[in-house]
């Protein structure tokens, strides 16, 4: 419950991986909610939460992509000052380890922002952030935002 | 099973006196029939009379490849043209190839040398035998095959190329042993691998590789991925073609027939010939080739030469599976570096696909070395940590293994350009 579907695709650093990737999972019908990308100069890891996980994660493999599923939690953030912060605080203060977050870009119509975690083990993340009321939005509300 | 007991079991005394005699016989003859082989003698001061038996060998120059390049095409054969049935062709990379000429009795010793390695790495006739080397002037198409064909095998002449028919045939044909280099072995598993194919309703029990040098732990991957026995066998053109030598199921180092060919090991920079269980040059003599005899000919492959007895039954004296070849070995800051040893490295780290490439380029006056690897699909986490351990993991070893430092570079499966036949592992972009 209260956990997110993210697809990661290693990506070697060569010009238009990126763009076949986005090419692919479009040609499928297939939307990009949230987006992010990790490299060196050597490598990438391109993170993505799509409307339709299962599909582009076979779509992927079968294009010949290394793709991997990866359990993530989506935590809807109040717009105000010091909002991102308190979250921060509650997991560090429950030690969970955070190992990336980015910001999710599919919705623009409400107030609230929403924030993608990458946890050690989400499912106690998930327990302790609604425990001290913080909003955690479910993978199915996400995938259709 | 051992095919020629009489020759491959001979007490090694015995086995000298033949050498002995034989190799009399061989420089008395190309004396008079290769002026090529005339001169050198003479530039030397050596008459064939001072060659009196196995001891005197040393004393006799040693042939280049050059020398059998410079004499493109038939200046080296011993046998006028209408006493030579066959040629074939060393695939040379750079320039002319290298042409040999085969009587019908050297087709007839070829082939029983075939009949004895496959008979060594465990083929009988009861074997479907699928043979995945080019017939043509390359010898491994047809040397394989007569050899086969001797012992009574069933032979799928299959070639080269069109893996996924290979594989069909396989299948379909029941094939038991597959005869390949051992890189096109690994990619056909790796197709197999793709097509879903389960390996349990394939007939495949052996393997015989040969045509490049291999490590072990390419053996390791092959066998397992495969569920095969593999066993190595070693030969050039030069000599005869494949035949040369071949492994036992004791694995203990190829067996040579030392009957048709003397084997030396000597100092690849001094000339000086090393003892057994020293490693250095490979060196042959060839002793009944009629067409093209080859004397102390410079293979340039790398190995250890050993005469103790083997408990296969067999006396002749092993060579140890060559991994490297001279002429392979990088100088990279001035440390010498082999491919073989890079994958080796690679081998024993999983999640590793045994597909690599080395690029050698210079900056400045500074040589630089990048292996790329191939991510194995199954390995990838997700995570950006597990693979910056993964690189970090390879460049240690390595670094630890060849004392230089190496960059590593993670890649997407098939993305290194894929052979079919030998394996194109190292990129040299310097102008050296
Ligand atoms: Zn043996």
């Amino acid at each position: 419950m209260g956990k997110v579907n993210q697809l990661s695709v290693f990506l070697e650093n060569k010009s238009g991986r990126l763009a076949r990737v986005t090419k692919v999972l479009g040609e499928n019908d297939i939307n990009i909610r949230a987006l992010s990308i990790a490299d060196t100069t050597d490598f990438g890891i391109l993170r993505i939460i799509v409307n339709q996980p299962k599909e582009a994660y076979n779509i992927l493999k079968s294009e010949g992509f290394v793709v991997t599923e990866t359990d993530v939690i989506a935590v809807c953030i109040p717009d105000r000052p010091g909002g991102l912060g308190q979250v921060l605080a509650v997991l560090e203060q429950e030690q969970i380890n955070i190992e990336y977050l980015y910001a999710f870009v599919g919705n623009t119509n409400t107030k609230n922002a929403l924030v993608i975690f990458r946890v050690e083990d989400c499912d106690k993340a998930v327990d302790v952030l609604k425990t001290h009321g913080v909003q955690v939005v479910s993978g199915d509300k996400v995938y259709t935002m | 099973m051992i095919w020629d007991r009489k020759n491959e079991c001979m007490d090694r005394e015995q086995m000298r006196n033949l050498q002995s005699e034989r190799l009399v016989s061989v420089i008395q003859r190309v004396y008079d029939k290769v002026p090529f082989y005339r001169q050198l003698f003479q530039q030397e001061e050596i008459e064939p009379g001072d060659i009196k038996g196995v001891e005197d060998l040393s004393k006799l120059p040693f042939t280049t490849k050059d020398a059998l390049r410079d004499n493109y095409p038939f200046g080296l054969f011993a046998e006028p043209m209408n006493k030579i049935v066959r040629v074939h062709a060393s695939s040379g990379t750079t320039g002319k190839p290298i042409v040999v000429g085969y009587t019908k009795k050297d087709l007839d010793t070829w082939a029983e040398l075939i009949a004895r390695i496959v008979s060594q790495a465990g083929v009988t006739e009861d074997d479907v035998v699928q043979i995945c080397f080019g017939y043509g002037l390359f010898t491994g198409g047809f040397g394989l095959h007569y050899g086969l064909e001797k012992l009574g095998t069933t032979i799928i002449p299959a070639s080269v190329g069109n893996t996924r028919r290979q594989i069909m045939l396989m299948e379909d044909f029941g094939t038991t042993a597959l005869v390949s280099t051992p890189s096109y072995a690994l990619y056909m598993a790796e197709v197999v691998h793709e097509l879903g194919i389960d390996l349990g309703k394939l007939k495949l029990r052996l393997g015989l590789f040969g045509a490049e040098p291999w490590s072990e732990s390419m053996r390791e991957q092959i066998q397992s991925k495969w569920g095969i026995t593999a066993t190595d066998n070693y030969g050039l053109s030069e000599i005869i073609g494949p035949g040369v030598s071949g492994e036992c199921l004791e694995f203990k180092g190829l067996h040579i027939s030392e009957d048709h060919f003397i084997p030396e090991i000597i100092d690849s920079e001094t000339g000086e010939p090393l003892g057994f269980g020293e490693t250095g040059e490979l060196v042959f003599t060839t002793l009944t080739k009629e067409g093209f005899p080859v004397i102390r000919y410079r293979t340039k492959d790398i190995s250890i030469l050993w005469d103790d007895p083997c408990a296969c039954g067999r006396t002749t004296a092993r060579m140890k599976k060559v991994t490297g070849r001279t002429d392979d070995m990088l100088i990279i800051r001035g440390v010498n570096v082999f491919p073989s040893q890079i994958e080796s490295v690679l081998m024993e780290i999983k999640g590793l696909a045994p597909i690599y490439q080395i690029i050698v380029d210079r900056k400045g006056h500074l040589d630089n070395m990048e292996v790329q690897v191939e991510l194995e699909k199954d390995m990838f986490t997700g995570s950006f940590r597990d693979l910056e351990a993964m690189e970090n993991k390879i460049r240690g070893k390595l670094n630890s293994v060849l004392s230089i430092d190496v960059r590593v570079k993670l890649v997407e499966p098939k993305s290194i350009e894929r052979s079919e036949g030998k394996a194109k592992r190292v990129i040299d972009k310097r102008n050296l």
